[in-house]
């Protein structure tokens, strides 16, 4: 199954949960927050969201900046 | 190392709530190493420092994030929507940053040109209406424009951060009086943010009389960014300390310092 994550597509074991593919990825779920399909999903509720084929998800931290 | 300040009055720093005792607000960006950037910080002495919002990196994901290397316990984490082109790429940055969880402030920056980073301020007006209502305490990056500061404040946002010179040139403060109008007629906090280059520029916007001034390039880009980061902390507080004082006025003759009388024939 092929979703987009970060603008990059990538191959994902289907019916994995979003708190799944963070672990797949070796994220800490606490150390980053999670867009899926242009929707904020909180932390707590990672484990509730299932990634479809296609769906596009971002992952961002904070990085230096001015 | 003790400065003068003890022996002046001021009031601490507070924006939307949050008060602080250091007027030196720093950001994390381009510095050489993030060891460099940890002990510059600390030289700076500021409390507030800004991050930004960016995609992980999926390959190396343990050593970008700038968390690492900044305790937020000890640090007033101020995300900003730096790169955003857009009013809705600019609520979406500060969403996100916010749901990072540490506050509700951002730093709100809607760019508008890419070779001056000028703001687009139809579009900083817009997201700054809209992050308000949703909760956000925002602090305004701005030009110097007194209407658009003016704007700003009715629209709720907490502070203003008029610019000294574009973003990361170092010509410092280019416009005093027009720093000094908004200053006069805005009753929340202005801080001026980007554009200064030395710790001369920062005392000389201190003496504007505005309440903070925030910065990042001239520290990180200096030769020696700790030791920048020291004067840097010095001059905002010169500067500070000699606008409470009241400066002398200007005369354009010049008037002696000793006594005419008692000369010799």
């Amino acid at each position: 199954m092929d979703v987009v994550i970060n603008g990059e597509r990538k191959q994902i074991t289907p019916g994995v949960t979003l708190l799944e593919l963070l672990n797949e990825l070796e994220l800490d779920p606490r150390a980053v927050v999670v867009e899926h399909n242009r929707k904020i999903v909180r932390r707590v509720g990672l484990a509730d969201v299932t990634v479809q084929d296609g769906d596009a998800v971002e992952l961002v931290h904070f990085v230096g900046g001015g | 190392m003790t400065t003068a300040i003890e022996t002046v009055r001021d009031e601490p720093l507070t924006i939307g709530g949050r008060t602080f005792q250091s007027r030196l607000l720093v950001g994390t960006g381009k510095y050489p190493d993030m060891e460099t950037m940890a002990r510059a910080i600390e030289a700076s002495g500021a409390e507030v420092v800004t991050v930004a919002v960016r995609r992980v990196n999926l390959d190396r994901t343990k050593e970008s994030s700038v968390l690492h290397h900044l305790d937020p316990k000890h640090f007033f984490l101020l995300a900003n929507t730096a790169g955003c082109y857009t009013a809705e790429d600019a609520i979406r940055y500060a969403r996100l940053a916010r749901e990072a969880g540490f506050n509700d402030f951002v730093k709100l920056e809607v760019i508008g040109d890419e070779e001056t980073l000028l703001p687009d301020v139809a579009g900083l007006l817009e997201a700054a209406k809209v992050l308000v209502q949703e909760g956000f305490k925002v602090l305004a990056y701005t030009n110097e424009d007194l209407v658009t500061a003016l704007r700003l404040e009715d629209a709720g946002c907490a502070a203003v951060m008029p610019l000294a010179s574009p973003i990361g040139s170092g010509l410092g403060l280019l416009n005093p009086l027009s720093i000094r109008t908004i200053k006069r007629r805005l009753h929340v906090p202005v801080i001026v943010d980007a554009g200064v280059g030395t710790a001369s520029d920062a005392c000389i916007t201190m003496e504007q009389g505005v309440d903070g001034i925030l910065m990042n390039t001239a520290i990180a880009a200096a030769q020696d960014p700790v030791a920048m980061a020291h004067a840097m902390r010095l001059a905002t507080t010169a500067g500070r300390a000699a606008y409470l004082a009241g400066r002398m006025p200007r005369r354009e003759v010049a008037m002696p310092s000793s006594p005419t009388k008692g000369m010799l024939d």
